[in-house]
């Protein structure tokens, strides 16, 4: 039997605390959980960890103060290489940073997915990642280096452990069991297994039968095992990308970018976008739901 | 391969001389046109792995390269994709034969395996090849966010990269740099075996002129200066002392099949323009 797991995005806020680490799945520009993003934007939470490869999720979060502590590879919206309401935050110092190598994230996701407290890699070794970010540390392996001497020092790349991953897709049933149906699922499915709670919004919400009738199985890369909630968000990813079903809007992103540049243009966007429901917002950028 | 591709080894037998006469070959080079070929040049003798430029005149000279004297290389769309035919830069519904799928998780597998040879771009190189492009100033509150360290750490320390740097300039070839993203020669040799086993700085191209690091203490080395770009240019345009030895010789030409292909086949819209003037 499936589970009802269906909620709303503010049922998602209210599962989330103040000082929270959240996981957020997409990439850059990319099928990212947008609708749930303004859902945290619209609410009084704060103080947040967001770990994130980071598009225009972090660059919200931040320019609504919501961020104490932004982790990523990267910030950027693709099209728009740097994410400029990130920079503004990092520039005036009002997010603190933890700046990875991207494969040394999707190590940190896979640890604390498995439970285990870090997994060795090379990547870091020598660059200034680990000066800057001293409590990233070194583990010389117990086994005989490639020489048949002393093991190698490689960087012990600790755990993300999230709090609560939000993360996006094209289907899903009640339960979470869902498809991607686009090229690339990311880091997605680590990311609801480093997480206590994950939740998951969908295009559409579908019953199991008709799973297949969509995508191969190939595509079924998220089980409702890893699913605390299932929101039903058509346009949900909207301004990134969430291929098939639609394209990133570079007109609107291009809106949102251009904001960066003064407090009053950010106000503005803010009120004529963000302070409504999630339907205002559908309304707002055209599309009737 | 595609039957629209030149068969492997077609461009080293053709001569400017013997091409078709068509009028886009009649124009000489353009600087872009010069880096794309210098670009491909990075890739030469890698034989069968991928080949991973990013960037619009890197990604023109890795396929580039592909479609001539490296037939073997894999390469990707751009996105999640191994694709197998030479697609045209910066087009969106351009076909993908799809050799392969590599969506993000794998292709971190495919570098940590080291089957790579990425070419990456760069804020600021330091004579050792160290690169930023996380920021710049102190990285605790930076004067200005740049794209953080991305794959560079992984990448430099397991397996062979080069750098395209659109913008020679001593901005750019400092003597040290602000934030150690891709790590360099002397970085490497300072962590032992563990860290020069894999490393592999090939090569730097940028709109002036061609760089390695194949010197004794790995410092870098001029190794070609662009056509219509003197040794004075290049020596006031870096903010450190290059190496320059007898080696030194001028980036070569584009032969008229090579030109052929950037651009009616990998180029059409003349992106290339856009990343370097002139």
């Amino acid at each position: 039997m499936i589970p009802d797991k269906r909620l709303t995005e503010d049922d998602v806020v209210g599962e989330l605390r103040d000082g929270m680490t959240i996981g957020i799945g997409g990439w850059a520009s990319r099928r990212k959980p947008m609708s749930m993003v303004r859902a945290i934007l619209r609410s009084p939470l704060k103080d947040l960890t967001i770990v994130s490869y980071g598009g225009p999720d972090i660059g919200l979060l931040c320019a609504a103060g919501k961020v104490r502590k932004a982790v990523y590879g990267f910030v950027s919206l693709d099209t728009i290489p740097l994410e400029p309401h990130f920079r503004i935050a990092r520039q005036t110092g009002t997010v603190e940073a933890m700046e990875l190598d991207e494969g040394m994230m999707l190590l940190g996701l896979q640890a604390a997915a498995w439970r285990v407290p870090f997994l060795p890699t090379r990547a870091g070794l020598g660059s200034d990642l680990l000066r800057v970010m001293p409590e990233i540390v070194t583990v010389r392996s117990p086994y005989p280096g490639p020489d048949g001497g002393e093991g190698e020092e490689l960087v012990a790349m600790p755990a993300l452990e999230l709090d609560a991953a939000l993360i996006h897709m094209n289907v899903a049933d009640q339960g979470g069991n869902a498809q991607f149906l686009g090229p690339d699922l990311y880091m997605d499915d680590l990311m609801a297994m480093a997480a206590d709670k994950t939740f998951l919004s969908a295009e559409r919400v579908v019953p199991t039968e008709d799973l297949a009738s969509t995508g191969s199985f190939h595509t079924q890369r998220v089980s409702r095992l890893m699913v605390t909630g299932v929101v039903t968000a058509p346009n949900g990813a909207h301004f990134t990308e969430c291929p098939p079903d639609y394209g990133r809007d570079e007109a609107f992103q291009k809106e949102y970018a251009a904001t960066a540049s003064s407090p009053e243009l950010w106000g503005a966007f803010r009120t004529k976008y963000l302070e409504g429901t999630e339907s205002d917002y559908q309304r707002a950028v055209g599309v009737e739901l | 391969m595609n039957a629209a591709q030149a068969p492997a080894g077609a461009a080293d037998d053709m001569t400017p001389g013997s091409a078709k006469p068509e009028a886009t070959q009649e124009l000489p080079a353009s600087r872009a046109e010069i880096c794309v070929v210098a670009v491909a040049e990075c890739f030469r003798g890698d034989g069968e792995l991928l080949c991973n430029p990013i960037g619009t005149i890197p990604m023109i000279g890795g396929r580039l390269a592909r479609e001539t004297f490296e037939p073997y290389l894999v390469m990707t769309d751009g996105y999640a994709m191994f694709a197998g035919n030479a697609m045209p830069v910066g087009v969106a519904d351009a076909e993908v034969l799809v050799e392969a799928w590599n969506p993000y998780p794998q292709m971190f597998s495919v570098l940590w395996n080291g089957k790579r040879h990425v070419m990456m771009g760069g804020s600021q190189m330091d004579p050792f090849g160290n690169q930023n492009f996380a920021c710049i100033g102190d990285w605790h509150k930076p004067k200005a966010q740049l794209l953080g360290f991305r794959g560079a750490p992984g990448n430099t320390i397991n397996h062979t990269t080069s750098y395209f740097i659109p913008n020679h300039s001593p901005k750019v070839f400092v003597d040290h740099v602000d934030v150690v993203c891709g790590i360099g020669y002397d970085r490497a040799a300072e962590l032992g075996p563990v860290g020069s086993r894999f490393h592999d700085i090939r090569r730097v191209v940028t709109n002036m002129a061609t760089m390695d690091f194949d010197t004794p203490d790995h410092r870098m080395r001029l190794r070609t200066v662009h056509p219509g770009v003197t040794l004075a240019d290049v020596v006031e345009a870096t903010g450190f002392e290059l190496v320059i030895d007898d080696r030194l010789d001028e980036t070569r030409q584009p032969t008229a099949e090579e030109l052929r292909l950037i651009r009616e086949v990998l180029d059409p819209n003349e992106l290339r323009a856009t990343e370097v003037r002139g």
